[in-house]
């Protein structure tokens, strides 16, 4: 496996008193996709939070190119190169759909991103750029959240739940965009709970069950009685 | 005509209370900040504009070349040194923490001034005055409402034609995701007290000009921009100016009926209309 950029050791994670995430290990390698998959309250969302630097860790580190961020802010971990797109698109709903993705590039990081290739990716977005956010469709929307998270010109880039709540056929328009989002070398780590789609653009797959890893392997590789034991936790 | 007078002056003295009111609007239309210490850092800037008057001998419209900056500063580090840590999903600790600054505020104005009333002279500027269709207008007056239109135009055009209008308004929407777009939401907030003191700067110097100040009148100051700002809406500005203008009219037209009605026929005024619109005239629409 080429060198990892991104290696998670021991991490654990707390919503109060309830603990979300058991000791961790997790490490995504250079241009990798990486899927994540798991039930819902598996752990896969506070993964992606602790990453991000939206949640404190409580134990555990987490190192981007050597680094460690896990004690860092998501202002300072998003100027590293590490993009969410967060569960729920979550866009401004006072800022136009062009304001929207201007925000994203606030991080001002070098690449190849920028208004117009995102446009060039969604050309819907270009024709409703001065609508409100919010007055977007569920897909459309989506749109915005992935070329908001491109425009920082992210080294990795992490998706939560990309396909929930969309209709199958705007699903499908997604995952077709990937290629081309991932193609230049970006890694990407992929949260879904769509465990097909998850396998279908990936090249490692982990599995969360109540916020430990039940499963690691090759997404071409594992099987599915595999994959149904590490989801359900079934012997 | 003596009535047409009343409200043609109402609408200028809404001029200033939009300007006590900007800056209140402004915070919490970003950081759902209430700061009870905000007509006191009115009252400060009118000190800081006296003392800049009076050592470096300048009128005290140049004296805001000194006092807005000097009051962004101060926005600035009280946001981060102070405010940024009472933040969060309870509003009671940023009220608590802004009542003491008050206090604070007031006594070390006490402390350094004394209770003397004190005043700022513009020379011919305060009594100037012009005939506008048989109503004599004070030019003062007039130029106070030009600067609250322009002062809040300005904020306007910020919020919506800047990246920095763009970070407040992601920020107001939503911190965690802001922070995600590299926003350092402290950094933001900060900006937003300190652009809201240079307005407050503005207020201070118009009131130390137009009337007599001393180191107690910031809790009546507050009430006025609180009552401006609820009456046009939380948020915002252009209600701001508005609720400003109807509370101002409020008080001359209560005026012109008995003297002593002046303060009592505002606060009637924003108390019909808080319970007929309790979100405002013109509440800022979001979602």
């Amino acid at each position: 496996m080429p060198e990892p950029i991104l290696k998670i050791s021991k991490l654990s994670a707390h919503y109060g008193d309830f603990q979300a995430l058991y000791g961790v290990d997790m490490e995504v390698a250079e241009g990798e996709v990486l899927a994540i998959i798991g039930a819902n309250g598996a752990g896969k969302t506070t993964l992606l939070r602790s990453l991000s630097g939206l949640m404190s860790n409580e134990a555990g580190q987490i190192t981007y190119r050597g680094q460690a961020i896990g004690a860092l802010r998501a202002d300072q971990v998003a100027a590293l190169g590490i993009a969410l797109v967060p569960e729920g698109r979550q866009l401004f709903p006072s800022l136009t759909v062009e304001e929207n993705l201007m925000i994203g590039g606030r991080v001002n990081r070098a690449g190849p991103w920028n208004l117009h290739k995102v446009y060039d990716l969604f050309p819907i977005l270009q024709e409703r750029r001065g609508q409100a956010s919010t007055s977007l469709s569920g897909g459309q929307q989506q749109m915005v959240a992935i070329g908001r998270a491109l425009m920082s010109n992210p080294d990795l880039i992490l998706f939560d739940e990309i396909s929930l709540g969309l209709a199958p056929i705007i699903i499908k328009d997604i995952y077709a965009a990937l290629p081309g989002i991932v193609g230049g070398g970006m890694s990407a780590v992929i949260v879904e709970q769509d465990i097909t789609k998850a396998l279908s653009v990936s090249s490692r797959v982990y599995c969360l069950q109540e916020g430990r890893v039940s499963l690691e392997g090759g997404s071409a590789t594992v099987s599915r009685e595999e994959i149904s034991r590490a989801y359900f936790g079934i012997a | 005509m003596e009535w047409l007078n009343a409200v043609v002056q109402g609408t200028l003295l809404g001029g200033l209370y939009a300007l006590f009111a900007a800056g209140l609007s402004l915070i919490f239309g970003v950081m759902r900040l209430v700061n009870i210490a905000h007509g006191d850092l009115i009252v400060m800037a009118a000190y800081l504009g006296l003392t800049a008057t009076v050592v470096l001998g300048i009128h005290p419209l140049v004296a805001l070349i000194v006092v807005i900056p000097a009051m962004a500063g101060i926005g600035y580090v009280l946001q981060r040194g102070i405010l940024n840590r009472t933040l969060g999903d309870d509003l009671l600790p940023p009220l608590l923490v802004t009542f003491g600054l008050s206090v604070i505020i007031q006594n070390a104005l006490l402390e350094g001034y004394t209770a003397d009333p004190q005043k700022m002279n513009a020379g011919a500027l305060e009594t100037a005055s012009l005939s506008v269709g048989g109503l004599s207008l004070g030019i003062l007056p007039v130029l106070t409402f030009a600067v609250a239109v322009a002062v809040i135009a300005g904020l306007q055009w910020m919020f919506y034609h800047t990246a920095l209008g763009r970070a407040f308004r992601a920020v107001s929407d939503n911190q965690d995701i802001a922070q995600l777009m590299g926003l350092n939401k402290r950094h933001i907030f900060g900006l937003a007290m300190a652009l809201a003191l240079a307005v407050t700067a503005i207020a201070g110097i118009f009131l130390g000009i137009r009337t007599s100040f001393d180191p107690s009148i910031g809790g009546g100051r507050l009430i006025f921009g609180f009552e401006a700002v609820i009456i046009g809406g939380l948020g915002n500005l252009w209600g701001t100016l508005a609720g400003g203008v109807i509370l101002g009219v409020a008080q001359t037209v209560g005026a012109k009926i008995d003297p002593g009605w002046q303060v009592l026929s505002g606060h009637i005024a924003f108390l019909l209309i808080l319970a007929v619109r309790p979100q405002g005239l013109f509440p800022r629409v979001s979602g």
